[in-house]
């Protein structure tokens, strides 16, 4: 996370519901927020930040059917081509029976794409380094804003006075 | 303003704060052990030590060292695989099909749960290597091609659909566990004191921050996974009842054994969730967040999964008379009346019977009658496994081929050795890691404390809108 750069205007909320409706009205006032930190996901949030949908959900399907077509494959292949061979009178070509190995490679396909695509996506993996962060408290109790001042047109005093005016605690800068 | 319903009482009691859950849950992380948790972790690693010796003489001398006969060719060791399989069931099923269906109650005891899924999974595992004889020769059953002369596994046999099954149920539950825990490691990682453990919980957080970015797609794979993992979990138990069902042996040929073996295994793993549950709330004072509300939900469940295994029980009987197939019949009477009538009895009244006292109102909300009755129920979930493997294998087709069995020091041993690795497992992650998901539970505390009340700028007005501090922290 050392993408950070420059100087950032950062609102500490106390309270889930405070930051939630703090928002919005940041961003009518033309205030760009560049993220919102909490010790929680707070339902909403993507939205009143103008998030767009996660795609996640489509790699998730790409990578289900990839298992399944992988798994069809072996079982045919292997079954029914390399060596086929008729046991406890099954067809060597016999799709009711591959059904449960086809489901669990769909499944174990579909789970670890996935959860790779979001370690890949969010930045995350295993890593020596502690991350910046804007306040270590918003993985505990405090809920944080980080507004990039470059980024913005308005002031720091006027910033700072929207973040107090919406009910932040504490108003802190922070540069990297 | 902040309302709570009459109907539904707090799921986290004691009026507890954001930071309070965080206090409260990391205690345990960050302070050294207890006197009880170093005693009871010094009993399990005896027993584990015991146990490996064990496993160790039976791989050493072949499975000779076992009570089995040739009549009776499976006996604790499936059913101690099975009977293991079964409890890790109910981890996933609290922390896949419960948030599903919006059950908030599950965010006290799904982390521990989910980890008891993966070291009941691995207790599992560990019989069938055990029973291979051979472990070194594990791989085999994979699906590589070899040297022996081209030849494949066999895709049509339920065991090797086991083995599909328990792998990939095993490696989704664990990433499923996983990544619940990693905005948990960033709370420890962020109030560590030491430069060892931030070192340590740092690089298990994976740099997480808590962006709500991030928080948006965790919640978006958390909820795919949970989608996943709840067929995947009915399938694990429905194969491996498949293991019995498409065989020709009278008793295991019956089409009735995916759906019970499935609530069979959420039966025994719930009540192995209440045993374990109860004495962590004791050891780590979280009466506060595992409350009678949480115990008495699990007893339904309990009382639910164990009347439809009774049902189960009665229909199989009634199918095996019904179907006219006289080894079949013959099957279930020699089950209650023949030599092992004594398990059969056992299964009936530890499964049967005692889950219906949770009826009572005043016994399912009692921590004494809980914990008694789940013990029992596990008990009999285990009588359950060993009467439909030894009771349907004592008695082959030939007459001549009829044997009794009983088990060796060694198949106790082996299956002591699986107690001493899942409480040595278990004990090491509740010392080292948050017992309770924090993150989930400061999620419903809202709704769900007994205060936390609402304070919107702008909305409630004159309510705690101080005027912020301004600190000049340039770092």
């Amino acid at each position: 996370m050392s993408d950070f750069k420059g100087k950032y205007l950062v609102g500490v909320y106390d309270d889930d519901e405070v930051i939630l409706h703090a928002v919005p009205k940041l961003r009518k006032a033309g205030v760009k927020i560049n993220e919102v930190y909490s010790p929680f996901a707070i339902h909403g949030m993507d939205d009143a930040l103008g998030h767009p949908r996660t795609r996640i959900g489509i790699a998730a399907f790409m990578f289900g059917v990839t298992g399944c077509i992988c798994a069809l494959t072996l079982l045919i292949w292997t079954m029914g081509i390399d060596w086929p061979m008729i046991v406890g009178g099954k067809d060597p070509i016999s799709l009711p029976n591959y059904i449960p190995i086809t489901f669990e490679l769909t499944v174990l396909f579909t789970a670890f794409g996935m959860v790779t695509t979001f370690f890949i996506s969010n930045g995350l993996g295993p890593s020596l380094v502690t991350p910046a962060m804007f306040d270590p408290r918003s993985t505990d109790n405090k809920f944080v804003m980080a507004i990039e001042l470059k980024k913005n047109r308005l002031s720091e005093a006027e910033i700072a006075q929207y973040l107090r005016d919406t009910g932040a605690e504490e108003i802190n800068i922070k540069q990297f | 303003m902040h309302v709570t319903s009459p109907v539904r009482p707090p799921l986290v009691t004691g009026g507890k704060t954001y930071a309070d859950v965080t206090e409260d849950i990391c205690r345990h992380v960050e302070n050294n052990p207890t006197k009880e948790w170093l005693i009871a972790f010094g009993i399990s690693v005896i027993v584990l030590i015991y146990g490996t010796a064990c496993v160790l003489w039976t791989w050493w001398e072949g499975l000779g060292v076992w009570g089995l006969n040739k009549t009776v060719g499976w006996a604790w060791d499936i059913t101690n695989f099975v009977w293991w399989v079964g409890i890790g069931h109910a981890g996933t099923l609290i922390s896949a099909i419960l948030l599903l269906f919006r059950q908030k109650w599950r965010t006290s005891i799904n982390r521990a749960a989910e980890a008891m899924t993966i070291f009941a999974v691995l207790c599992a595992a560990s019989f069938i290597l055990m029973h291979m004889g051979r472990p070194w020769l594990a791989y085999w059953a994979l699906p590589l091609p070899n040297a022996f002369g081209s030849l494949w596994v066999n895709f049509n046999s339920p065991l090797v659909w086991d083995v599909f099954a328990i792998s990939t149920y095993f490696s989704v539950s664990l990433v499923f566990w996983y990544i619940g825990l990693i905005p948990d490691l960033a709370t420890i990682r962020d109030r560590a004191r030491s430069k060892v453990s931030r070192f340590i919980y740092g690089s298990l957080a994976m740099g997480w921050t808590g962006g709500a970015k991030t928080w948006s797609r965790y919640e978006y794979i958390s909820l795919i996974l949970a989608g996943l993992a709840t067929p995947l979990v009915l399938s694990v138990h429905t194969i491996v009842s498949m293991d019995f069902a498409t065989s020709v042996i009278p008793g295991w040929h019956t089409t009735i054994f995916p759906p019970y073996f499935v609530a069979g295994a959420i039966f025994s793993g719930f009540a192995m969730v209440q045993n374990l549950m109860l004495i962590t709330r004791v050891v780590y004072r979280l009466e506060d967040y595992i409350t009678l509300e949480h115990i008495e939900s699990m007893n339904k469940v309990i009382t639910l999964t164990g009347s439809i295994v009774g049902v189960a029980y009665l229909t199989e009987f009634f199918i095996a008379w019904y179907s006219g197939v006289e080894y079949e019949s013959y099957a279930f009477i020699n089950r209650a009346t023949g030599p092992y009538w004594w398990a059969y009895a056992t299964m009936m009244t530890c499964n049967v019977v005692s889950p219906q006292l949770f009826w009572s109102r005043t016994i399912r909300r009692s921590v004494t009658w809980t914990f008694f009755i789940s013990i029992i129920v596990n008990i009999g979930m285990w009588f359950e496994r060993f009467v439909i493997i030894v009771t349907s294998l004592h008695r082959d087709y030939l007459p001549s081929s009829w044997a009794m069995f009983s088990p060796t020091r060694f198949d106790i041993g082996d299956y002591i050795f699986s107690f001493g690795f899942f409480f040595t497992f278990f004990l090491l992650f509740s010392k080292y890691l948050p017992v309770i998901n924090m993150a989930e539970v400061k999620a419903v505390i809202r709704s769900s404390s007994e205060r936390l009340p609402i304070k919107v700028a702008g909305v409630a007005k004159g309510d705690r809108v101080a005027s912020p501090t301004f600190n000049k922290d340039a770092q």
